[in-house]
């Protein structure tokens, strides 16, 4: 890239010696900066990319933070009273009173049967008639009866479990002169104390959502000059290259950064997600994140030169695996061996867990610096490639 | 623009040679598309790349360009070679690619100093030559409009100031009038002059025949071979005295025409408006077209060759006159002697009036052409005219039928063949005729009968098992042809036969259209070649959604014809159309601001 003046045969031409010498350089930041105002202008004035950059990742964060719940939470169960003791009024509102259960009472197993069979309730706890005797008797039987839907394994399991605990807990409370267990076990989850899974998947969808902008937008604009014929006109022009990969690459660069942006704010002030670590080194794993997701949008442009074939190897090659096998939805760990391996050539794995750690646990350099150099490598590697397969002239 | 190109002007007219070919040859894969030939181009001239498509001319343009490499041979501009010295190739040269190449997001000034800069412009340089590009190209009251809303002939305008940008001494222009109105592309031909006469050589590509015969000197490239090298005069001037008229025969034109195509000695024929041109072949005596024209009655005059008719008769005279297609026809019978017919169709897309209250009627067994510039209208007006499109106002009738209650009724009295021939391309030739056979409900014993007669007619046995895709340009023709008709319909619809179809290719077409003509098919035509539209017995002319005129071809050429032009061609009469269109308009605005 340096400013090396190639040998011009200027024979019988024109003046405008320095304009030839200009003209023929390898790289002319002129021509550069001419290049990036033009691609800026363009980015800013076709309303698909701001639909790109801006309008699908808060939808995505949306959906993420709010629409997919890996909790089980509010689970919809009737609650069958059929017994007017008081006590059995009590447990029925200790039901009533929990934070993952939404109740819908009944008098009559029948009422909350049909629903269960609509599909409108996950199960139901029947409080029986003779539920004041069973209590007072000594025998170990039975207070209550819970039926869930097994059609929805997890949930059901969930139910029954949770239903039990909540007459246990009753119970507990009832007969304060109750022996105390000797040893109780009392779990902590650490970095996500409440084990709320928005907050592992907001920052994970950061991820999703600079794959995006830099290979899919990136494949995208570079294939539509080639649709439209204007990489012809430009290819005709001295403009080398490495001036028009790079004046393609840096307001893409710029528009990811001012996206990661947006996302961590709306992480942090909408979806209350934590940011524990420090804004810089969010921006650099970002910055970092960039130089293969590009590579790979380039690479992607120079092979197909076509915006719908692009668009399908961007999606195929860049959002499905960053999807599936960075470890944003599921466990890296729990994959099997073979695919396991597979991660490690997924730019994104590297993201998604550095992106984690600085959202929920801080700035661990010894976490990031083996990331930041994977990253790096994955994309120089895509760049070499992408340089290589894309001539300054038409020949496919 | 002598201020812009005075420092190319020190190369006066004819000062050596611009771009060396020599022994050129390229090949994609197995297609070659330049099989090894040389030619030179000069400063100071106007040279056409002249064939039909896929003749080599694209090919060719961007070798010179140095954005392709060529198999074989060498090719040098402006004394660099375009291999080994490319990047000097890009500073002597400027290049306007087919669609012009320009940013459609992107304002006209802001097109206008990206190429400068890119081109290595200071921007200290800017103000007068962006000024005299300007001036030059009478983009100035538009210099913040985005490119992508400007008009095809502006487009070509602001392409070509991109080209122009740092002075370059070669301007290579491909295709530079597709897309363009006939009043736009007189002004390119204004601006070209101009660059010329200062020494700049200037490239000029294009599948109009009819464009050649301005350029001053030609290549005229057929299958990626050289046919001819030199001015255009040169090779019409072969033909003097062989190129000849009959007139007064209006009402038999199309049997006189197929006549004369059979006699040994004519080589080639054509329709001209009222009369028929024909061309006897080299060396043939006149005693055989004298004795038809004593036949029929018509008068036999000499006139002007044209360049196509050389054309044809390098490659050795057009096909014969009779279209055994037609001969199988029967002969249409309608209860109405109006076969087509719409009453103030208009079709709106959002504030876009595409079509504006358009109204004509269509005689059964007419050829009626749709003429005018892309984006007149015409496909829209079409596409409603067979049912594919629903007008925004008024009423459209085939065979009498409504297009808005019966367009099933309808669609089965037309036969449409659409741009591009539309086949496809993973069926073989004989499942194309199955298919279009039984789209049309035709089956059993008939639909084999048909299907028959197509093979024979068409001549397509050979290919029954080959895709269309494979075929070459004049089977592919027939066989949408043979699709188009397979149902023997009354009406036939026709988008654009002709584009992308070399000359001999679209006088078989016409043979056959002609000869479906006489047995009373009614032919509707859309087509931007103007000339063509000397085969239809009414033309309608549209210009911005509108119908700007609607007579016959000789009758339209007249109303243009003056004392300067005594003797108009269609695109002549067009663009007198559209100015006088223009100037009513201007009138109109002018009494409305003034009530």
């Amino acid at each position: 890239m340096s400013h090396e003046i190639i040998e011009v045969h200027t024979g019988a031409a024109p003046g405008g010696q320095t304009n030839q010498a200009r003209a023929s350089r390898r790289f002319d930041r002129r021509r550069l900066l001419a290049l990036v105002r033009k691609e800026s202008l363009q980015a800013i004035r076709d309303p698909s990319t701001i639909l790109i950059a801006f309008v699908l990742p808060v939808v995505l964060l949306f959906l993420f933070a709010y629409a997919v719940s890996l909790d089980v939470r509010e689970v919809r169960i009737g609650v069958v009273l059929e017994s007017d003791g008081a006590a059995a009024q009590s447990l029925a509102a200790a039901f009533a009173g929990t934070r993952y259960l939404k109740v819908t009472p009944a008098r009559d197993r029948r009422e909350v049967a049909e629903q269960v069979v609509s599909g409108t309730l996950r199960g139901f706890v029947v409080i029986p008639q003779d539920f004041e005797r069973r209590l007072a008797s000594q025998l170990p039987q039975p207070l209550v009866q819970v039926i869930t839907d097994g059609s929805q394994p997890n949930t059901a399991n969930f139910v029954a479990n949770y239903a039990q605990g909540v007459v246990q807990t009753w119970a507990a409370g009832r007969s304060v002169s109750a022996p105390a267990a000797a040893i109780q076990l009392e779990p902590r989850y650490w970095f996500n104390a409440e084990l709320e899974s928005r907050r592992a998947l907001v920052p994970g969808a950061i991820a999703i959502v600079m794959t995006i902008i830099g290979t899919m937008l990136t494949a995208l604009v570079v294939a539509r000059e080639w649709e439209r014929g204007t990489m012809e006109a430009v290819l005709s022009t001295p403009a080398s290259v490495i001036e028009i990969l790079i004046g393609k690459l840096l307001p893409y660069f710029a528009l990811g950064m001012i996206a990661t942006l947006a996302s961590a704010a709306l992480a942090v002030f909408v979806f209350d997600v934590p940011l524990r670590g420090s804004l810089l080194a969010l921006l650099t794993l970002s910055a970092v994140f960039l130089i293969p997701a590009l590579g790979q949008g380039l690479l992607i442009s120079a092979i197909t030169r076509n915006q719908f074939l692009a668009s399908q190897l961007a999606l195929f090659s860049g959002f499905l695996p960053s999807f599936l096998l960075s470890g944003f939805l599921f466990e890296i760990d729990a994959m099997p061996l073979p695919i396991q391996a597979i991660t490690y050539l997924i730019p994104a794995r590297y993201f998604v867990s550095s992106l984690q750690t600085v959202f929920l646990a801080g700035d661990v350099w010894s976490v990031f610096i083996p990331n930041l150099a994977a990253m790096a490598a994955i994309g120089v590697l895509f760049f070499v490639i992408a340089k290589r397969k894309t001539r300054k002239n038409l020949e496919a | 623009m002598s201020a812009h190109a005075t420092t190319v002007s020190g190369h006066r007219r004819d000062q050596g040679v611009a771009v060396v070919i020599d022994n050129v040859a390229k090949h994609f894969g197995e297609v070659k598309a330049l099989r090894g030939f040389s030619a030179d181009i000069r400063y100071g001239r106007l040279t056409g790349l002249v064939g039909p498509d896929g003749a080599g001319k694209t090919t060719l343009m961007r070798i010179m360009t140095g954005l392709l490499v060529p198999n074989g041979g060498r090719v040098s501009l402006a004394g660099f070679d375009v291999v080994a010295d490319n990047d000097a190739i890009h500073i002597a040269s400027g290049y306007m690619p087919q669609r012009f190449g320009l940013y459609e997001d992107l304002s006209v000034m802001e097109n206008m100093r990206l190429y400068a800069q890119l081109r290595g412009m200071d921007a200290d340089q800017h103000a007068d030559i962006f000024a005299s590009l300007l001036d030059f190209t009478r983009l100035g009251p538009f210099t913040t409009r985005l490119a992508g809303k400007l008009s095809g002939g502006m487009k070509q305008k602001l392409g070509l100031a991109c080209a122009l940008m740092a002075k370059p001494r070669v301007l290579l222009l491909d295709e530079p009038s597709v897309g363009v109105d006939p009043v736009s592309r007189q002004d390119l031909w204004r601006m070209v002059q101009a660059l010329t006469d200062d020494g700049m050589a200037v490239v000029w590509s294009t599948a109009y025949l009819d464009e050649a015969e301005r350029c001053e000197s030609v290549l005229l490239l057929n299958e990626g071979k050289l046919e001819f090298d030199g001015a255009p005069q040169e090779l019409t001037d072969r033909l003097k005295q062989r190129s000849f008229r009959l007139t007064g025969v209006s009402d038999e034109r199309r049997a006189v025409l197929s006549q004369a195509l059979e006699l040994p000695t004519v080589g080639d024929g054509v329709i001209q408006g009222d009369a028929v041109r024909v061309v006897l072949r080299e060396d043939a005596g006149r005693e055989e077209i004298d004795a038809l024209a004593g036949e029929v009655g018509a008068q036999l005059e000499p006139v002007q060759p044209r360049f196509e008719d050389a054309f044809i008769d390098l490659l050795g005279g057009g096909p014969g006159g009779t279209s055994a297609l037609a001969e199988r026809m029967h002969v249409v019978e309608l209860d109405s002697d109006i076969a087509v017919s719409c009453q103030d169709l208009s079709k709106h897309f959002g504030d876009f009036i595409a079509t504006d209250a358009v109204s004509f009627e269509v005689h059964k067994g007419e050829i009626f052409g749709l003429l005018g510039p892309n984006g007149a209208g015409k496909s829209t007006t079409f596409k409603m005219l067979c049912g594919l499109l629903k007008p925004t106002e008024g009423e459209a009738h085939v065979v009498g039928l409504d297009l808005r209650n019966a367009t099933g009724a309808a669609k089965s009295q037309l036969g449409y063949m659409a741009q591009k021939f539309s086949l496809y391309g993973l069926l073989s030739v004989r499942q194309n005729l199955e298919f279009s056979a039984g789209v049309y409900g035709l089956e059993g014993a008939a639909k084999r009968q048909r299907i028959g007669e197509m093979i024979e007619t068409f001549d397509l046995k050979q290919y029954l098992s080959t895709s269309p895709d494979s075929l070459p340009l004049g089977y592919k023709q027939r066989l949408a042809l043979a699709c188009a008709l397979m149902h023997r319909p009354p009406v036939l619809f026709l988008d654009e036969p002709t584009s992308g179809v070399d000359p001999i290719t679209r006088r078989e077409f016409w043979t056959h259209i002609n000869g479906l003509a006489r047995k009373g098919v009614t032919v509707m035509v859309t087509t931007h070649f103007m000339d063509e539209a000397e085969y239809c017995d009414r033309v309608a002319m549209m210009y911005r959604a509108r119908l700007i005129a609607l007579d016959t071809p000789d009758a339209l050429k007249r109303a243009s014809r003056s004392d300067d032009n005594p003797d108009p061609t269609m695109e002549d009469a067009f663009i007198h159309l559209v100015e006088s269109a223009e100037l009513d308009d201007a009138a109109d605005a002018t009494a409305k601001a003034a009530a």
